[in-house]
C-alpha cells in the first residue's frame, strides 16, 4: 500500500535509486533523470494515452513491457528503460509508423512538436521501408482555410490533436473516424474547419509531431532566406499576457509558437495571438515622420517633426496656458510609453491632464 | 484580478456576468472549462446566449442594464437563508446592519420582474454561490460599461463580501482586462487622479515626492477624465497628444468625438498606422510596433512581463518613448535623458511602491504579480488575504437605477455591443492580418429570428440601426443567440462604425462610457 501522507518514495531506475512522489508515472521519472525514453503520443500537458507505446520500459516481475506514460510509479520498482530488447522493439514500431506516411522529414515551421517523428526516426535509423505497402489517411487539401494544414497522409494516429482540443481548449471539434488503416482524424460530419466547432487556436498545430496538421500561414516562408530565430515575448491582444515566441528569419515575422512554458497560457494561444502578427509589417505601417502642411500631411524629418509637434504645444501653452493641453497614453502601447507620457505632462507642464483609453 | 489566473481552475462554483470569455479571453476561458471538467459549476449571467451560456450549469437570461436587480436579489436571498459567513463579515467588513436593512426589500420576484430571470433561479444561483467552499466572479465590460458600472462592481464585492468568497484560493472578485496592457497604462499613472502604483495626486505627501523625484513642481489638483477632455475640445482644451489610440473609432458618440479632435488648434498622434484618429493630426508620429519594441506589459492578473524586440522596425519608426522623451528634451523639460527602456522602467519602480521589490532584470521570467513591495518579497498571486487597502471591505448600499436612455416608440430596441473572437478593437491589427477575413469578413447585426420578422428585415440584407445620436447600415443575421428585443454587434468595423449610436451617458464617478445599452430602432432599407 502506498501511504499518501508520505511525499517520497524510492524505486531503481536503470540501476541507480530514485525518488519519486505519489502519482507519478515512469515516464515522467525517466524524464526528470534524462533518460530520454522516446515517445510520440505524449504531451505533458495532456493525459497520458499510451497509445504509441514508444515508451514502453521493462519493469522486473511484469511479464511484458509496459507503456511508462500509463503505469505509475511504486516502491521499490526495478525499471529499466533502454534494454537492448526495448530498442529493438522501438526501432520495429517506429519502421511501422514511417512506412505509412508520405515523408517523414517536415519543416520546421510546421509547428512546435512538429520534428518530433524526424528525430525519433534518425534516432533509431527507422527509414528502412521495410514495410513499405498500405498507408492511412486521407489529407483534406480541399479545405482551404488560411492557418491549419490538413495532411493526414503524414498523421500517425497518436490523437494528440484530438486530446489538446478537449482537453485543453475544451472545443471537442475534431474527433477519430474509423479504424485500422481507415482512421481518419475529422469534423463533426466530416466538414471544413470553418463549419465545424473549430476557434483556430492552433493548438492540434502546435502538439502534432509529425507536421500533418501544420500552420499554413507560416510555411509561406518556408523558402524565406534565413535560420529560424525564435524570440521570447508577450502576445499583444488581451490582457490575459500569453507568452509566446516570434519566429523570425533575419529581419521578417515569419509566424508564432506559443511558450509552453508561459506563466500565464501554459502554452495555449488563440486564432488572434496565433494567427494574427503580420500587421506587423504591413505596408501600411507609417515609416517616416508627417506634419500637415497647406492641408496636407508630408514626409519630414524626426528633428522637424519634434520642433512641429512642440511649437504647436508651446503657442497653446502661451495663448491658453498649460491646461488646455491633454495627453491620452493608450493601453496597447508598453509600460515606458505612458510612463513617459504621464511625466512629459506631470514634470512638463505641472499638470495632471493624462488618461487611458480605459474608459471607453 | 483578485487571483491569478491558475487559479480559474479551482473554483466549485463559477459566476461569470457580462463576460463573453470564450470571445474575448479565450485562453482564459479554457481554464474555466478544465475547472467544469474537474466538477466546477458555473453560473453565467448575460443578455446574450454566448457560448459560456451554452455550457453552462445555470443560466440567467437577464435584460441588459438591469444587472444591480439580479445581483441585489442574490444578496437578498444570502442574507434571508443563513449563507452570510457571519466571522468574515465581523472581523473584515463594515457596513453590514445598513445593508441587511437595505436588502430586505429586493427580493426574487421583485427582481424577476425587472431583470426577467425567473425568481427560482435567481434563489439557485444565491444558494450555489453562497454555499460554494470556493466560489469565484469573473466579469469584464459587460458590467463596467453602464452608467452603473460603479454600481454593478460594488453590488458583486457585496457578494463577495457577504459570504467571505475573497483573499482565499480558488475565490475573488476577478475583472478581465481587455487589452494587452491597459491594466500597465494605470499601473504607471497614465490617469488623472493617480501618479505611478496608485498613488493620489491630491495627497501632499505624493506631491512632495514626486517633486523631489524629478525636480520640478508639480501639480495637487486631479486632472479631467478624457471624456470630459473630448467635451472641452476647442474651448479648455486646445491641444492634445494621443499615444496609440483610434479615439475615433473605440469611443462613443463617434460624430461628436470626431468634431471635438478637429476643433483643436494642435493634434499630435502617435501610431503604426494612418488611423481614423491619426488622419485628424497636425504631427504624426511613426511608432514601433509589438514584435520591434523592447518593453514591460502586466497582465489581468498583474502579473509584470518583459516585451522583447525580433525584427526592427520599418523605416524611422521609433520607440514611443523615445519619441516622448525627444518631445520633452525638445520643450526644455529635463529628465526626459533615458537611453533605453530599461532606463525608463526602472525609474518608475523606484517611485512605484507596488513595483519597489522589481527591476528590468528581475521581470526577465514573468514571475512576479504586484504588488511586490521590496526586494525580498515574492508577489502577490491573491489579494486582500489578511485585509484590504483600507482595511476594512466596506459593503456598499447600491440601488438600481435605470440606463440614460430606455427603449421608447421611437427606438423600441435593446443595442448592445461587445467584441468578437477573430477581430480586435478598430481592427487596424487583425484587419491587416492575412486569413482573419476568411473567418469574419464583416460585421453583422445579430438580431433574434422572430425580430427580424416583426420589424420586416432580411436575414442576409442590409438593415439600418437608429439612435438618437445618428444611423448605421449593417448586415441582418438571424440568430437566437439574442433575446427577442436585443440586439447585437461588435465596434471593429470602420465600415460599420457602430459608435455613431452609442454614448448615451456615463457612470457619474469613472466616466466610462454606457457602450452596453443603447435603443435603436430597425428598419429595412429599400432597394435601391
Amino acid at each position: 500500500m502506498i501511504d499518501k501522507t508520505k511525499n517520497t518514495y524510492e524505486l531503481t531506475l536503470d540501476g541507480e535509486v530514485v525518488a519519486f512522489s505519489h502519482g507519478e508515472s515512469l515516464f515522467e521519472i525517466s524524464e526528470r533523470h534524462k533518460k530520454e525514453v522516446p515517445t510520440l503520443c505524449y504531451d505533458k500537458r495532456l493525459d497520458a494515452f499510451g497509445g504509441c507505446r514508444m515508451c514502453m520500459v521493462e519493469v522486473e516481475g511484469f511479464r511484458n513491457p509496459v507503456a511508462s506514460c500509463t503505469t505509475k510509479a511504486s516502491p521499490g520498482m526495478v525499471v529499466h528503460t533502454h534494454t537492448a530488447k526495448l530498442e529493438k522493439d522501438r526501432k520495429t514500431l517506429l519502421e511501422l509508423v514511417v512506412s505509412e506516411n508520405r515523408q517523414v522529414e517536415t519543416p520546421e515551421l510546421s509547428g512546435f512538436a512538429s520534428q518530433e517523428l524526424t528525430q525519433l526516426a534518425n534516432r533509431y535509423d527507422a527509414i528502412t521501408g521495410r514495410f513499405a505497402g498500405a498507408k492511412s489517411g486521407t489529407s483534406r487539401t480541399e479545405d482551404l482555410n488560411p492557418f491549419i494544414l490538413r495532411d493526414y497522409d503524414q498523421c500517425i494516429s497518436c490523437y494528440r490533436c484530438v486530446r489538446v482540443c478537449a482537453e485543453r481548449e475544451g472545443d471537442y471539434a475534431i474527433n477519430v473516424m474509423n479504424r485500422g488503416f481507415a482512421t481518419q482524424i475529422t469534423t463533426e460530419f466530416n466538414s471544413d474547419l470553418r463549419e465545424s466547432e473549430c476557434t483556430f487556436c492552433g493548438q492540434c498545430v502546435q502538439t502534432c509531431p509529425t507536421g500533418a496538421l501544420a500552420d499554413k500561414k507560416a510555411l509561406r516562408d518556408r523558402k524565406t532566406v534565413g535560420d529560424i530565430k525564435k524570440t521570447r515575448t508577450i502576445c499583444t491582444y488581451c490582457g490575459v499576457g500569453c507568452s509566446v515566441d516570434i519566429m523570425s528569419k533575419e529581419d521578417k515575422i515569419v509566424g508564432i509558437q506559443p511558450a509552453m512554458d508561459g506563466p500565464a497560457n501554459l502554452g495555449a494561444l488563440c486564432v488572434k495571438g496565433q494567427f494574427a502578427y503580420d500587421f506587423v509589417q504591413h505596408d501600411d505601417r507609417l515609416t517616416t515622420p508627417l506634419v500637415r502642411k497647406n492641408g496636407k500631411l508630408e514626409p519630414v524629418s524626426w528633428t522637424e517633426a519634434i520642433d512641429v509637434a512642440a511649437k504647436g504645444f508651446e503657442k497653446v501653452s502661451r495663448d491658453h496656458g498649460n491646461e488646455a493641453i491633454y495627453a491620452i497614453a493608450s493601453g496597447r502601447a508598453p509600460h515606458e510609453a505612458s510612463y513617459a507620457l504621464q511625466k512629459l505632462m506631470r514634470a512638463g507642464w505641472g499638470l495632471n491632464q493624462i488618461d487611458n483609453c480605459s474608459r471607453a | 484580478m483578485s487571483n491569478p489566473l491558475e487559479d480559474m481552475e479551482k473554483p466549485d462554483v463559477y459566476f461569470c456576468i457580462g463576460t463573453n470569455m470564450t470571445e474575448c479571453h479565450p485562453v482564459a476561458a479554457t481554464r474555466i472549462k478544465r475547472g467544469l471538467a474537474n466538477g466546477g459549476r458555473l453560473i453565467v449571467a448575460d443578455p446574450r446566449k454566448i457560448q459560456l451560456a451554452e455550457i453552462a450549469d445555470l443560466y440567467l437570461p437577464l435584460k441588459v442594464g438591469t444587472d444591480v436587480a439580479l445581483l441585489l436579489a442574490m444578496a437578498h436571498v444570502i442574507d434571508r437563508d443563513g449563507l452570510v459567513n457571519e466571522e468574515f463579515v465581523a472581523e473584515r467588513t463594515e457596513g453590514i446592519q445598513e445593508l441587511r436593512q437595505h436588502l430586505k426589500e429586493f427580493t426574487p420576484s421583485w427582481a424577476s420582474a425587472i431583470c426577467q430571470v425567473p425568481a427560482e433561479d435567481i434563489e439557485k444561483a444565491a444558494h450555489w454561490y453562497g454555499e460554494a467552499e470556493k466560489a469565484a466572479i469573473y466579469y469584464t465590460l459587460g458590467i463596467t460599461e453602464h452608467i452603473c458600472g460603479v454600481d454593478n462592481v460594488q453590488s458583486l464585492s457585496n457578494l463577495a463580501l457577504l459570504t467571505g468568497h475573497i483573499g482565499k484560493e480558488g475565490t475573488g472578485i476577478n475583472p478581465m482586462r481587455g487589452q494587452n496592457n491597459i491594466q500597465g497604462a494605470g499601473d504607471v499613472g497614465a490617469l488623472p487622479n493617480n501618479y505611478p502604483g496608485f498613488q493620489p495626486v491630491d495627497d501632499p505627501k505624493n506631491q512632495a515626492k514626486f517633486e523631489a523625484a524629478w525636480g520640478t513642481p508639480v501639480s495637487l489638483e486631479r486632472g479631467i477624465t478624457k471624456v470630459t477632455a473630448l467635451d472641452q475640445c476647442g474651448d479648455r482644451i486646445r491641444a492634445m497628444i494621443i499615444g496609440g489610440e483610434n479615439t475615433v473609432v473605440t469611443d462613443p458618440d463617434r460624430d461628436h468625438c470626431e468634431h471635438a479632435l478637429k476643433s483643436l488648434d494642435h493634434l499630435v498622434v502617435i501610431d503604426l498606422f494612418m488611423t481614423e484618429t491619426a488622419v485628424l493630426a497636425d504631427v504624426v508620429l511613426p511608432a514601433s510596433s509589438w514584435g520591434e519594441t523592447d518593453g514591460v506589459c502586466t497582465n489581468t492578473e498583474r502579473r509584470v512581463q518583459r516585451l522583447r524586440a525580433a525584427v526592427p522596425p520599418p523605416g524611422d519608426a521609433k520607440p514611443d518613448w523615445w519619441i516622448i522623451s525627444e518631445l520633452g528634451k525638445r520643450l526644455g523639460f529635463s529628465g526626459f535623458d533615458y537611453e533605453s527602456a530599461k532606463d525608463v522602467f526602472n525609474e518608475l519602480c523606484s517611485l512605484s511602491p507596488i513595483y519597489a521589490g522589481l527591476d528590468w532584470d528581475r521581470i526577465d521570467q514573468g514571475e512576479y504579480q504586484w504588488p511586490v513591495p521590496n526586494k525580498e518579497h515574492t508577489g502577490t498571486p491573491i489579494l486582500h488575504i489578511d485585509e484590504f487597502p483600507s482595511g476594512k471591505g466596506k459593503l456598499k448600499i447600491v440601488n438600481l437605477r435605470d440606463p440614460a436612455e430606455v427603449i421608447s416608440e421611437s427606438y423600441p430596441v435593446w443595442l448592445t455591443t461587445g467584441r468578437r473572437l477573430e477581430s480586435y478593437h478598430s481592427r487596424t491589427q487583425t484587419g491587416r492580418s492575412f486569413g482573419i477575413d476568411y473567418l469574419l469578413p464583416q460585421e453583422t447585426l445579430e438580431i433574434h429570428p422572430d425580430d427580424v420578422e416583426k420589424w420586416g428585415l432580411t436575414d442576409g440584407k442590409l438593415c439600418r440601426m437608429t439612435s438618437a445620436r445618428g444611423s448605421v447600415e449593417i448586415v441582418v443575421e438571424a440568430n437566437k443567440r439574442s433575446p427577442r428585443g436585443t440586439v447585437f454587434c461588435s465596434f471593429s468595423f470602420n465600415e460599420t462604425p457602430v459608435n455613431i449610436l452609442t454614448g448615451s451617458g456615463y457612470d457619474p464617478i469613472t466616466q466610462t462610457a454606457e457602450l452596453k445599452v443603447c435603443p435603436v430602432r430597425l428598419e429595412i432599407i429599400e432597394e435601391r
